[in-house]
């Protein structure tokens, strides 16, 4: 069995396989939005490697964490914004 | 690090491991810095089987690998500063080889900003990194190899592919089709794993549709337009060099790549470049390119030259690679007058077309002036508008304050 972690998105829990992104266990949970733009619109990840920062989210109370490059860990509560 | 070391290796990708490999082998002392949490970079990320001929050399030799380290502005020559989640390090060295890599180039249509709507890489990037992805109905778009790469990859982990649409006519990829004889291990191996996925040579994507996330798309092959209901598009078209860094150090570049001698250094003496960010041309010539960097950066010059015909064969292909996927016309027409074209700051199609320059644009618009820094838009931008950014300040991303006000 590969080892797992499980964190918190938007109050709900979500089980990962360890070295999982959070971006994806946002998706996994069936969260599409993960922020609003300027204008209001719904935004999801878009590039996967850190350099669109759309992925963006509110990771254990820190904002702006891009969340293709922030690595799954036990306990982690992530809030999107969308 | 406070140390000074031998050479310094910025980006962690193939390029950079052959570079740090090489040198480390010739008795440098290396270290090797990339903004991901593991080395790999982009095409090897999450260490692919193929790949762990590369780990293993990197594993064999004594290079010190700093992951999760993002490179933002250098305070003084020989002294490069990255962020890390929870702090900052300074990162001193002798010689410098930029390995940064390349990202997909993204082109503007309406709908382009849905969520589920990604690129062919930031689709793959996901799934290798933890998406389930299994029986989700995928369409794979826009230009390039990679596209081929990501359809068996996400069909090999379970994707409901449903085709391929690639903007090159189909009498320019049978020219590509002849030249991959050289590649043909490569090639057979991805037909297999394509098998009944259709590639639609000569089709785009002209629009996107949905509420709150991607519902289904628009597509154009010739006369014929369908739409089609899909959970995910991941469309990208070829890629762009990551020269940020590059001209940020003052080293002088072409036609978006860095401009490198035949030892692979820049016009900044001691700084050298290898991989996409001299030009985008795959795998194997960005390994060649850093083994010739990597010896060179440490003084083993004919060792390096012995490498000289097998780089000048891959260049060669890559110029195949960049005559075939060239972006025809009709993609410039794609954005609507209230199409965003950049994301960061919402700005429309209509709004740039009031300016002349991308100073100008940036000015009166904040057209890529958001937190991306234009990486995304700048691809965009070039294609509809032929704007080339031309300057790069630091610093290069955002960063927190406390980083800038370190001491």
């Amino acid at each position: 069995m590969p080892e797992t972690v499980t964190l918190v998105v938007n109050g709900v829990s979500v089980e990962m396989p360890a070295g999982s992104m959070v971006s994806a266990a946002i998706l996994k949970t069936g969260t599409h939005a993960f922020r609003r733009s300027v204008t209001g619109e719904p935004r999801g990840p878009l590039c996967g490697m850190g350099i669109c920062f759309e992925c963006r989210v509110t990771i254990d109370g820190e904002q702006h964490c891009r969340s293709c490059q922030t690595v799954c860990r036990n306990g982690m509560d992530v809030r999107t914004d969308g | 690090m406070g140390d000074a070391r031998d050479l310094l290796v910025v980006g962690a990708g193939p390029a950079g491991m052959a570079a740090a490999w090489r040198a480390a082998q010739s008795g440098s002392r290396v270290t090797v810095v990339d903004d991901n949490p593991a080395p790999g970079g982009q095409i090897w990320r999450g260490g692919p089987p193929e790949a762990q001929v590369w780990f293993e050399r990197i594993r064999s030799v004594d290079v010190e690998v700093i992951g999760g380290a993002r490179v933002f502005g250098q305070p003084q020559p020989g002294t490069l500063l990255a962020e890390t989640n929870n702090d900052i390090c300074e990162l001193k060295y002798s010689r410098l080889v930029l390995a940064t890599g390349a990202r997909e180039r993204f082109l503007p249509f309406p709908g382009w900003t849905l969520p589920n709507v990604m690129g062919a890489g930031g689709l793959q990037a996901l799934a290798k990194t933890g998406l389930p992805i299994d029986g989700k109905r995928v369409i794979v778009a826009g230009t390039g190899p990679l596209l081929l790469a990501v359809a068996a990859y996400l069909r090999t982990h379970g994707a409901n592919v449903l085709f391929i649409a690639e903007q090159a006519s189909s009498m320019q990829l049978a020219r590509f089709a002849v030249g991959l004889f050289s590649k043909r291990s490569q090639a057979f191996k991805l037909k297999r794993q394509l098998k009944n996925v259709p590639y639609l040579s000569g089709c785009w994507v002209t629009e996107a549709h949905g509420k709150e996330k991607l519902e289904s798309v628009t597509l154009v092959r010739g006369a014929k337009v369908r739409r089609v209901k899909c959970d995910y598009l991941a469309c990208g078209f070829h890629l762009v060099p990551n020269i940020e860094l590059a001209e940020l150090l003052g080293c002088a570049t072409e036609s978006g790549t860095v401009k490198v001698d035949e030892f692979q250094q820049t016009t900044v003496p001691n700084v050298y470049s290898a991989g996409e960010t001299t030009g985008i041309g795959g795998l194997e010539l960005s390994l060649v390119e850093g083994e010739i960097a990597g010896l060179a950066a440490s003084g083993k010059h004919e060792a390096a030259r012995d490498l000289f015909p097998f780089r000048a064969k891959q260049r060669k292909f890559a110029d195949l690679l960049n005559r075939t996927f060239a972006l025809r016309e009709e993609l410039k027409h794609l954005p609507t007058s209230q199409t965003i074209i950049c994301r960061c700051e919402d700005v429309t199609l209509e709004r740039l077309r009031e300016h002349h320059s991308w100073r100008a644009a940036k000015l009166q618009t904040r057209c890529g002036m958001g937190p991306c820094q234009a990486r995304i838009c700048g691809g965009a931008v070039e294609f509809l508008f032929g704007w080339r950014a031309t300057s790069v300040r630091p610093p290069m991303l955002p960063v927190r304050i406390s980083s800038l006000i370190r001491k």
